[in-house]
């Protein structure tokens, strides 16, 4: 247990630094939701570095696939309607309330935007209300 | 060129960083929110770690006049509480919650050729699509701002 701990500081550190070389490169929030949206929606002009970030988050993935796939366990902790219903919900609700946790949670909170700490504690919260209906419901896996 | 090569390797690093956490598995999601259930604090030191780290170096970056490889600094700056706002996070949150998936995870994780990752990332598509053609017609968005 106390492995993962020291493992989830470690990863966080990790992204700490990736959205600081966004920041210091590009001059950018890592706003993963924001990002994969100016893709499906483009504006012009801004479209060639949000594939690459896209690219890279996959050759990461890709990368950990083949070094340590135990760390890509992604089976669903629901069913998979569940699973679908709570991906649109997370697609929408990222768009209307301006972020995800990255961009809000990472990022925001980082730069102390009350916007985003304010966002960041709505989603958390939020969250473990609808754990809490899973649990009850017993459709938690 | 310097530009997209940034973005690239942030990506990569982003993702590599989730994976060292553990939070690319839903488990460890869906075990931080179930503060009634048996609690998982592993993002909760995954979300000190990122933010520690960037809370000191946003400040040392924002000295710059410009970041390395760009002119402009593209930084929100709004600072008002909006019904958008808290409507859009408690509906995130929700989904969030019952599938255990964010936005950052559900792409990584595509590079595991699952069927569930990509189940939950093509339904974040169509929310964010449902969110793109209800906001057009309605102006939604600015309405609740």
């Amino acid at each position: 247990m106390a492995t993962e701990w020291v493992m989830g500081l470690v990863g966080g550190v990790v992204i700490g630094i990736a959205v600081s070389l966004m920041l210091l490169w590009n001059g950018r929030v890592t706003g993963v939701s924001s990002i994969v949206y100016g893709v499906l929606v483009p504006i012009k002009g801004d479209l060639a570095w949000r594939w690459y970030f896209i690219v890279g988050l996959l050759l990461g993935g890709l990368s950990l696939k083949f070094t340590a796939p135990e760390l890509l366990a992604v089976e669903l902790q629901t069913k998979a309607w569940i699973g679908a219903i709570a991906g649109i919900l997370v697609g929408f609700g990222a768009m209307l309330g301006g972020g995800c946790t990255s961009g809000h949670g990472v990022c925001g909170v980082s730069r102390v935007s009350p916007r985003s700490i304010v966002a960041t504690i709505v989603f958390m919260t939020a969250g473990m209300a609808a754990v809490i209906l899973l649990r009850k419901t017993g459709l938690l896996v | 060129m310097k530009y997209n090569i940034g973005a690239l390797i942030v990506g990569l690093l982003f993702a590599v960083g989730l994976g060292l956490s553990g939070i690319l598995q839903p488990a460890n999601i869906i075990g931080f929110l179930d503060v009634f259930g048996k609690w998982n604090p592993t993002l909760l030191f995954t979300m000190a770690g990122a933010v520690g780290v960037h809370f000191i170096t946003y400040k040392l970056i924002r000295k710059r006049k410009t970041p390395m490889f760009s002119k402009d600094w593209f930084i929100p700056t709004r600072q008002e509480i909006t019904p958008a706002l808290i409507i859009g996070s408690l509906i995130f949150g929700i989904g969030w919650g019952l599938g255990g998936y964010c936005p950052t995870v559900s792409v990584t994780t595509l590079a595991s050729f699952e069927t569930r990752p990509l189940i939950v990332f093509v339904s974040i598509i169509l929310g964010m699509l449902l969110f793109w053609v209800l906001d057009k017609n309605t102006n939604l968005k600015s309405r609740l701002e």
